[in-house]
């Protein structure tokens, strides 16, 4: 599931946003996990939104079939959720995949520290904010607020790698309860 | 226990010791389309992210970039070093990022196998 994080995020990256945020909510009580993805790219329109679960919609040239929105698209509806894109032309675009939390096809979150690390040392102007609920816990981490602490220190300064590592690592399993992580 | 602090620290220590130089530096660049993240994208970042922690490479960027419609060359990853052209590597695993660090970012020689084009 890191990986369709990923995913989702390089099209705000395509769509150009200054700004990207991540949310992934494991409501347990729910029994959900819901993944949204909100950016400030260029959006879509009304139809586009539509019809981009459609494998063979896509906007770019170089190759036919989009894969990434309607495998997203399957995986939700598989496992008794449902996939929300929400998007007007200039305005951004806001993509929420749903899961059936304890649903035996769910596929496991995964490498969620190397997801984020990712998105945070490969993009080091974008905005980034991702914020991850387990249950009654919480983290949230902003590129801005490390760049702010690093000043002229770049994002990808071997110890910064080490440190945004650790320091994910450190904050999920927090979340798990300092126990092993759930999906490993 | 990690904290943002630590980068504080970290960055006054940084400033005290050397003058950063990383504008002049080398970038690398990862291919990061759904066709790239499927073929392992992901863990070829981690890879080199690894290998610039572990060899302490202080003025190499890095990036991520969208699909540029060689699917089948997934993973790809250009190297640019300062002034010299943009090599693209394909097919990259986890496995070959040491050596692509090794022999081109840090000693400037092409891995000539494992090019998949040259951009000026
Ligand atoms: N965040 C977004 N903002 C604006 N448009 C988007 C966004 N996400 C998706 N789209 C539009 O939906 C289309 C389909 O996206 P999808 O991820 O399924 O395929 P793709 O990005 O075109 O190709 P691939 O992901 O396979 O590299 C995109 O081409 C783009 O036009
Ligand atoms: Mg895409």
């Amino acid at each position: 599931m890191s990986l369709h994080i990923l995913d989702l995020v390089q099209n705000s990256l395509e769509a150009k946003a200054s700004k990207v945020s991540l949310n992934v909510v494991e409501d347990l009580a729910g029994d959900l996990l819901v993944i949204t993805v909100r950016d400030n790219g260029r959006g879509m329109s009304e139809g586009e939104a539509k019809s981009v679960v459609d494998p063979f919609v896509t906007s770019r040239h170089t190759r036919r079939v989009g894969l990434g929105l309607p495998l997203i698209d399957m995986y939700t509806k598989l496992c008794d959720g449902r996939l929300e894109i929400q998007s007007q032309q200039g305005n951004g675009t806001t993509v929420k995949a749903v899961f059936r939390y304890s649903h035996f096809d769910r596929p496991p979150l995964g490498d969620m520290v190397g997801t984020i690390r990712t998105i945070v040392i490969a993009n080091p102007s974008l905005d980034f904010n991702y914020c991850h609920a387990v249950g009654t816990q919480s983290f949230s981490l902003s590129t801005r607020e490390i760049v702010e602490a690093l000043g002229d220190v770049p994002l990808s300064f071997p110890d910064v790698i080490v440190w945004l590592g650790e320091y994910l690592k450190n904050n999920l399993a927090r979340l798990y309860g300092g126990v092993t992580d759930e999906n490993d | 226990m990690k904290t943002i602090e630590d980068l504080k620290r970290l960055r006054e220590k940084v400033e005290a010791q050397t003058k950063l130089r990383y504008e002049t530096g080398t970038r690398i660049i990862v291919g990061m389309g759904t066709c790239g993240i499927a073929a392992g994208a992901r863990d070829v970042m981690s890879a080199i992210l690894a290998e610039i922690a572990r060899r302490k490479l202080e003025d190499v960027t890095v990036s991520q970039t969208g699909c540029i419609g060689m699917c089948e060359k997934e993973v790809l990853v250009d190297v640019v070093r300062q002034g010299e052209p943009r090599i693209t590597y394909g097919k990259v695993t986890p496995l070959n990022v040491a050596t692509i660090i090794a022999e081109h970012v840090v000693n400037g020689r092409i891995v000539e196998e494992m090019i998949v084009g040259k951009m000026d």
